[in-house]
């Protein structure tokens, strides 16, 4: 049972690892890497390091793909003139 | 380089890494058995300092060295974002307006707030016990505060953070990390030695120096964060180039 459960989770993160690389977008790619953030936390909760996982949800899943995020957003900024979604304030990025 | 150029070196590399990893790993204890030379020694050092999670006895006590490396890291990556995304002299400052916000979401945020910040006290004050500790704690901590600007604006944001009084919370908790540590050498041990009394097992206040140092290190995370965010939030939401303001502002 517990193979299993673990051969999933590796296989969840190779895939989503996998496709992280290959999204070449990085607003979607920070998505992505949240959802290998969250295959990394499960793999670690499986091979009993919870410690680890707490980490790994926390910084992979929530901190690094707002980071990426925020300087996305601030980046695309730049090039004045071309970007319309800024009348909302920007709240739905945050 | 031309990309044909590229996957040789690649190709080359990677085949010098995979023969010298597999080499390396064929050494490795075999996968999934109850019993591991290192857990064995690991376990028995921690309850011979009535620590219950052997992996916060490996952290903070048996090779707390090592933390206070990371820990510095982490201090010196806030110093550096401080110093690179400060406002720059041609950049103007636009005060982030109010906004209008789902009553279901400001609901959400209003309730999960206080409830992930005691989740995170928590996780902090019982990183000698159980699973978590400063850093996993700390985190918690440091996004509890933003679900402000998910649930409401950044207005409410910037009320809930003083930043000035985070900057020396962080700076006072990275520096108790080597007070706590010099504390042992006054006492005649070694630098970072457990000299605290270490208590009743499986008691909070059991571990002697891990629990002071796991909450050094909670300090120190979620003030650093704080401020981290803080100043990519700025550069985000308040901060514009002076060629754009025609677009930025409505």
């Amino acid at each position: 049972m517990n193979e299993w459960l673990i051969g999933a989770a590796l296989a969840f993160v190779v895939l989503s690892a996998t496709a992280a690389v290959l999204t070449r977008d990085p607003a979607r790619q920070a998505v992505v890497l949240s959802a290998l953030g969250l295959g990394l936390a499960v793999l670690f909760a499986v091979l009993q390091a919870p410690d680890v996982a707490l980490s790994q949800l926390a910084v992979g899943s929530a901190l690094t793909p707002l980071l990426i995020l925020l300087s996305v957003r601030k980046v695309s900024r730049r090039p004045s003139g071309t970007d319309h979604r800024e009348s909302g304030g920007g709240k739905e990025e945050g | 380089m031309t990309a044909r150029t590229r996957l040789i070196m690649f190709l080359a590399a990677a085949a010098v890494i995979a023969g010298f990893f597999a080499a390396a790993c064929s050494r490795l204890p075999p996968f999934g058995t109850p019993d591991h030379p290192y857990a064995a020694r690991a376990v028995a050092a921690a309850l011979a300092h009535r620590t219950a999670n052997t992996v916060a006895s490996v952290n903070f006590d048996i090779r707390a060295f090592d933390t206070l490396g990371e820990e510095s890291i982490l201090f010196g990556t806030v110093l550096g974002a401080t110093l690179l995304l400060r406002r720059a002299r041609d950049e103007r400052h636009r005060r982030a307006e109010a906004e209008r916000v789902m009553p279901t979401t400001r609901l959400f945020g209003t309730l999960l707030l206080p409830v992930t910040l005691v989740v995170g006290v928590y996780i902090v004050a019982h990183g000698q016990l159980s699973p978590g500790g400063g850093f996993q704690g700390g985190v918690v901590l440091a996004t509890a505060l933003h679900l402000a600007y998910v649930a409401a604006d950044y207005r409410a944001l910037k009320r809930l953070r003083p930043l000035t009084f985070l900057d020396v919370a962080d700076s006072l908790a990275a520096a108790s990390f080597t007070l706590v540590g010099l504390a042992g050498l006054v006492a005649g041990g070694a630098f970072l030695e457990n000299v605290l009394p270490l208590g009743t097992f499986n008691q909070i206040t059991s571990g002697g120096t891990v629990p002071v140092l796991n909450a050094a290190v909670g300090i120190e995370v979620a003030s650093g964060l704080i401020a981290l965010l803080a100043h990519f939030l700025d550069q985000a939401v308040e901060l514009t180039d002076p060629d754009q303001h025609e677009t930025g502002g409505d």
